[in-house]
């Protein structure tokens, strides 16, 4: 006999409502948002940043599948490329603050100012 | 589209001329690419308005006329670096590609068709920028604006994408005319699709500065080196108000009424935001960024308003805006490097321009008109600007935000003038500063453009 055929994918995400990825994305999202606005640490923002990025990539996944369209997954692929390059720079920009001021806390950073 | 293919390929070419033990080739080779890139940009002129790459990019005479004023503000911002040989730390030919690259991001910008190409286009944009306002490596401040402008920069960009997602979801397409057609087809449109267009103007307003999304921009321009601080300040900003132009034109004009009061609000908050902090600045860099976030909300009057006569509007206030901020920070940088030489905390304070009137009576008259240009005093290109952005707002009956912007703008009068009273009636110990023929000849250009489109706006205007 033959086992029963596996689901396709777009069924097997299909089964789970689309609110429900709205609101876990919306929650991820927030989180982020969160992150950013209270943590002190570069590294740590600069992670809730890649955080926000992925609640929108589950979102995008989540309609372009409900959609039936590719093209929400193709940016998702565009997002996930730029980040990366984004991530490149960043990540050397804090490299750089370290080696001139051997912390990367941002409330150190106080040169500028009115 | 030739724009962006040739900055592409060209600016590969000026990286691998860095690889010359000679940096001397590199400023004029940029320049030739540049002189290129902004002829190429005018060859379909005459063309109907068509689309490229499978729908992913538009071009008609609004994104060329932009796409113009961006690479002509790159142009001279370009030749005013004097090809950084005064800096041993400095890499040009990474700055240079780096400043040719950015530009295919503004380009992107202002002729996308499909939001994935605004994405791509602010990204490659503002990754650039980040780069370049930490390119003082070894200056705290310019670490410190960086690392700013850049968890700013890709915070905003969340904020964007999420929205796009949103919209996505509302519309089912990023394609700009199936959102338009989806909005127009749709009396009552989704709770997702407003929250979506607000996320997404959020988002782009923080790369404009646009109040209350603006306190990165003081300590971003202030921190940054003044070459790349004129090439915020100009080329970004314009790119980004044509994004949003494009936006809310060629896909939002139907739910006109949904958007019009948030963005008013923010309008005013800009302006007043941009002018009342700009008077209480002792340096003239940091008001400079401060009289930017004021340009900004000029700007966004004008799209707040959303006329036919918007277009052409905005058009002519960016290239009188961009050609007055590049010559003012062309006279900022001789003088800052004259009297840096004494003390660096004063360098770019208005006492640096104190007594430059008698022995620079040229950088004096160049300071003068620029800073007339952008108080907007008759006779120069910044007055039309405001004229054409004040008469599309009454237009559409925005008498209140008319009343506000045109009493920001005396305001304005108020700290531009510092600058000149400066110049002409400070004694100072400046001495004559020694300026390079091409520079002298750019500045003179400039001031020149502002007279010309004083005496002459209808010149630019019948254009577009």
């Amino acid at each position: 006999m033959f086992p029963l055929a596996t689901p396709s994918i777009p069924d097997v995400v299909q089964s789970i409502p689309l609110q429900n990825y709205v609101l876990l994305a919306t929650t991820l999202f927030i989180i982020g948002i969160v992150g950013v606005l209270t943590r002190r640490n570069a590294l740590i923002i600069f992670m809730s940043i890649e955080l926000m990025l992925n609640a929108v990539n589950l979102l995008l996944i989540a309609f372009s599948t409900y959609k039936s369209d590719p093209v929400g997954q193709v940016f998702v692929f565009f997002i996930m490329a730029v980040a990366a390059a984004e991530v490149a720079v960043g990540l050397a920009i804090i490299v750089m603050i370290y080696r001139n001021t051997r912390t990367i806390d941002i409330g150190f950073l106080n040169k500028l100012k009115w | 589209m030739l724009p962006i293919v040739l900055l592409s390929i060209l600016g590969l070419v000026v990286l691998f001329l860095g690889f010359q033990k000679s940096k001397n080739l590199l400023l004029p080779a940029t320049l030739l690419v540049l002189a290129i890139v902004l002829v190429a940009n005018f060859l379909h002129w005459n063309d109907m308005p068509s689309l490229y790459f499978k729908n992913m990019l538009f071009e008609n005479k609004f994104t060329m006329a932009f796409s113009g004023i961006v690479i002509f503000s790159a142009f001279l911002i370009v030749a005013l670096t004097r090809g950084f040989v005064d800096d041993e730390s400095a890499q040009p030919a990474e700055y240079y590609t780096l400043m040719l690259f950015s530009l295919v991001g503004a380009v992107m910008m202002i002729g996308f068709e499909n939001l994935i190409m605004l994405f791509v286009g602010i990204e490659i944009l503002s990754v650039s920028m980040f780069i370049l306002t930490g390119s003082d490596k070894k200056n705290l401040r310019s670490n410190e604006a960086a690392l700013k402008y850049f968890l700013m920069g890709a915070f905003a960009t969340g904020i964007m994408l999420f929205g796009m997602a949103l919209l996505y979801g509302a519309t089912g397409s990023f394609n700009l005319t199936a959102i338009k057609g989806y909005v127009m087809a749709n009396n009552a449109p989704s709770a997702m699709l407003y929250v979506g267009l607000l996320m997404l103007l959020i988002g782009m307003l923080f790369k404009v500065s646009a109040a209350p999304f603006h306190f990165w921009t003081p300590d971003v321009y202030d921190g940054a080196p003044t070459i790349f601080t004129t090439y915020m300040s100009t080329i970004v900003k314009t790119a980004g108000f044509a994004a949003i132009y494009r936006l809310l034109s060629g896909s939002f004009s139907g739910i006109y009424s949904f958007w019009w009061m948030t963005l008013a609000v923010i309008t005013v908050l800009t302006l007043l935001a941009g002018n009342i902090t700009a008077v209480y600045q002792t340096s003239f860099k940091r008001m400079m960024a401060y009289s930017s976030i004021s340009h900004a909300g000029y700007l966004l009057l004008s799209l707040t308003a959303l006329t036919n006569q918007s277009q052409s509007a905005i058009v002519f206030y960016s290239l009188a805006y961009s050609i007055a901020t590049i010559s003012a920070f062309g006279v900022l940088m001789l003088v800052a490097k004259e009297t840096g030489v004494h003390s660096y905390e004063n360098a770019e304070r208005f006492e640096a321009f104190n007594g430059l009137g008698k022995k620079n009576p040229l950088l004096a008259f160049v300071l003068t008109v620029s800073m007339l240009s952008l108080a907007g005093i008759p006779l120069t290109a910044g007055f039309w600007g405001k004229f054409f952005v004040f008469s599309s707002a009454a237009d559409r009956g925005l008498t209140w935000m008319l009343v506000i912007a045109i009493l920001m703008s005396t305001v304005g009068i108020y700290y531009y003038f510092k600058a000149i009273i400066a110049a002409y009636m400070r004694e100072g110990e400046l001495s004559a500063i020694k300026v390079s023929p091409f520079y002298r000849l750019i500045l003179i250009a400039t001031t020149i453009i502002t007279l010309v489109f004083g005496l002459m706006p209808d010149f630019l205007k019948g254009l577009v």
